[in-house]
């Protein structure tokens, strides 16, 4: 049976649809355990994330910061590499735009280049602790998902020591936010019945394009895959492994930097402690949705984005806990990965060749087996 | 010794007990191969329900207080091995990465249990009692640290040793860490590695929901949002690796962990005296604290550092001090087996 008759074409169709029909029952049957109309959830939702432009602004102020993390996680991925530290890497690059947007002292006139130097460092400092879950990993052995771990709680700890320290506000200082940050150092909103910032969109759709193209016409992206599928030949073949590991650490953590910046200078105008959010995570869950294929990360992450925003409708109109939204995406993904697998082992012929290669997230086997 | 000194250590073994369930049965599943990765989540979710059941017997008084406990105990450990069930079927069966699994179910666990604990938030619930063990509590030293605590945490000596016996005395233990380190050899030999494989992870699991209502039932009773325990079941899968898989190790590290707690937090109220010298800095920096010591224990145990620094050791102790620091994984951990 080849890919393209119409039984196959109905199994890949079943394949894709039943992940999506179950984890919804299931989002509808636990609502239902909860005492609410499930109809009344989705109405919520909606409304929460496309009622007016206002709210769809707040779904692509999601959407930014997601994007870019999945991107930056598409390419840890690749090399083989369980950036969990993401989060960290993001939380860090809103620690060090948080110092800039405090201390370089440019005015209303230098704004555009003040909003360039904070992203270059919200860069610097997501880089900066990407190489660090680098360095433990590569140098010293210490597995990435535990490195990456113990610096996410690091670097939170940082920053409410920052907040109730150094960086308290001059009135009522509590663990609660620095002070908002001088106006230059804030990202415009485009408008106010549209408010998000354009210049970050573009950032983003940039990103995109130059990962897209790094990773599917560079020797570097080649370099990547050799890594992340054989780290063994990769070696034996030439490349400089290290290297290429430490690199992709690096590109992922100046895109989370970057995605961390837009929370403290765009969505909260302040630092607060876990300004990231939790969006490192949902980057994670969106890149293993899609087997660590780019193209559709955007839209993907549109649409948890939407799913997010919703949710916080949920707790004003329904009192429910907006944690549905997690709920829902963590289900999707889990069953599309199990679903994959139930294909994968009883419908083989029904897979293009390059779907087949046992799991597209290759953890290299283990999480505790390292090689120094 | 003076008495506040041991009550502190009493409570470090108190409040350590949640870590040591969850981190000898995480030990059980890795020893079978299997790595079950959801641990943060599956506590919280383990934490919640079980919680949930207790406190649900208790308003409809149907049941008395030890049954409301070992009610809600029990729906801890099913929910807890039902995740763990979840991880072995997608490995075994459906040949899914078991770190991509795991993590998924480490949010979605977390997630589920903020979402299902919304409405058993701060309320009061069942908790288990203390229970002295006549004898042995009048033990100088060792009484009051050990034997003045309660039925989990007395199970939890006995899960030390026991696992111990099972894995290094008893001819079934051989073939759990057979079916972890080489498991065609093992299937060669007549192992059902997928069958015990299951059966471990299932074990290993209902441990770590058993360590959830530990939680829930006695450490911290009752349920909150940001659960208590957030992050411990990240430490206690690297205290599994910091204790080399070894029961023994793998309790001294939690106590380890539980004891710098109790030292951090103890500063935190209190502060910080040194020969009488009230000594101040940001206490809150304590809270980095576990993280840096997860990161430095796993350091040392994964071996590039340590083989370094062994270099300028006397030859003599090289060897020893390597096979003391160093804790290698069963060889298969993580792996799938195909039983062509």
């Amino acid at each position: 049976m080849n890919i393209g008759n119409p039984r196959a074409i109905a199994v890949r169709i079943t394949f894709l649809l039943l992940p999506i029909a179950i984890s919804l029952a299931i989002g509808a049957a636990l609502v239902i355990a909860v005492g609410r109309d499930p109809l009344e959830v989705v109405d919520a939702l909606w409304k929460g994330a496309f009622k007016d432009t206002r709210k769809l602004g707040g779904v692509v102020n999601f959407w930014i910061p997601l994007t870019l993390v999945s991107i930056g996680l598409v390419v840890t991925f690749r090399a083989g590499l369980w950036n969990i530290g993401v989060e960290g890497q993001m939380m860090m690059g809103a620690l060090f735009a948080s110092w800039g947007a405090q201390y370089i002292p440019l005015g209303e006139s230098l704004a555009p280049l003040l909003h360039l130097i904070l992203i270059a460092l919200a860069a610097l400092g997501g880089m900066f602790w990407g190489a660090v879950v680098g360095a433990l990993k590569i140098r010293l052995g210490v597995n990435e998902i535990f490195g990456g771990v113990a610096l996410n709680a690091l670097v939170n700890v940082i920053s409410i020591y920052l907040i109730s320290g150094p960086w308290q506000p001059r009135i009522g200082g509590s663990a609660q936010g620095t002070e908002p940050f001088p106006t230059p150092a804030l990202l415009p909103e485009f408008s106010a019945r549209f408010p998000t910032n354009l210049f970050m969109i573009a950032l983003v759709i940039a990103a995109f394009l130059i990962v897209m193209v790094m990773l599917n016409a560079t020797r570097w992206g080649l370099n990547l895959k050799a890594v992340g599928a054989n780290m063994r030949s990769a070696l034996l073949l030439g490349v400089a492994t290290e290297r290429t590991s430490m690199s992709a650490f690096l590109v992922c953590g100046a895109l989370a930097g970057i995605a961390g910046s837009y929370r403290v200078l765009f969505t909260f105008d302040n630092l607060r402690p876990l300004a990231s959010g939790g969006i490192g995570f949902l980057g994670l869950l969106v890149v293993l949705l899609l087997s660590i294929r780019l193209l559709w990360v955007p839209l993907i992450a549109f649409a948890f984005a939407a799913i997010l925003t919703g949710s916080t409708r949920l707790q004003i109109a329904l009192k429910l806990d907006s944690s549905l939204a997690g709920v829902l995406q963590g289900l999707l993904v889990l069953f599309v990965i199990l679903f994959h697998g139930v294909q994968e082992v009883f419908f083989p012929q029904t897979l293009e060749d390059d779907e087949t290669a046992e799991d597209s997230v290759s953890s290299v086997s283990s999480v505790v087996k390292e090689k120094p | 010794m003076n008495e506040e000194f041991l009550n502190t250590l009493g409570s470090i073994v108190g409040t350590a007990t949640p870590l040591v369930i969850a981190s000898l049965g995480e030990t059980i599943t890795e020893r079978a191969g299997v790595v079950n990765l959801s641990l943060d989540g599956s506590l919280a979710l383990a934490a919640v329900l079980g919680f949930a059941a207790a406190w649900t017997a208790q308003e409809a008084g149907v049941l008395d207080v030890p049954m409301q406990i070992a009610l809600g105990i029990a729906v801890a450990m099913l929910v807890g091995a039902l995740i763990a069930l979840l991880v072995g079927f997608s490995s075994i069966k459906l040949r899914r990465d078991q770190v991509a699994v795991g993590f998924v179910l480490t949010l979605l666990a977390a997630e589920l249990a903020r979402f299902l604990g919304a409405d058993f938030t701060r309320i009061p619930g069942p908790q288990i009692t203390r229970f002295n063990i006549p004898l042995l509590e009048q033990v100088p030293i060792l009484g009051p640290v050990f034997f003045q605590q309660n039925l989990l945490v007395y199970f939890s000596y006995l899960l030390m040793f026991g696992i111990w016996f099972w894995l290094f005395r008893s001819s079934g233990g051989l073939t759990l860490r057979a079916i972890g380190e080489r498991p065609e050899a093992a299937y060669a030999r007549g192992a059902s590695v997928q069958r015990l494989r299951y059966w471990y992870t299932f074990l290993g699991g209902a441990l770590v929901g058993l360590a959830g209502a530990a939680y829930s039932l006695n450490v911290k009773p009752g349920w909150s949002s940001p659960p208590a325990m957030q992050g411990d079941g990240w430490i206690a899968l690297a205290i599994v690796i910091f204790g080399g898989w070894h029961p023994f190790r793998v309790v001294l590290g939690a106590y380890l962990f539980a004891a710098l707690r109790a030292v951090s937090s103890n500063i935190q109220t209190n502060g910080l005296f040194i020969f009488g010298q009230e000594i101040s800095f940001p206490f809150v920096l304590l809270n980095a604290l576990p993280w840096l010591l997860m990161i430095v224990t796993l350091l040392i145990v994964s071996g590039g550092l340590t083989e370094r620094l062994l270099q300028y050791m006397p030859r003599a102790v090289q060897h020893r001090l390597r096979a003391f620091l160093r804790s290698d994984p069963p060889k298969a951990l993580g792996t799938r087996f195909e039983m062509e």
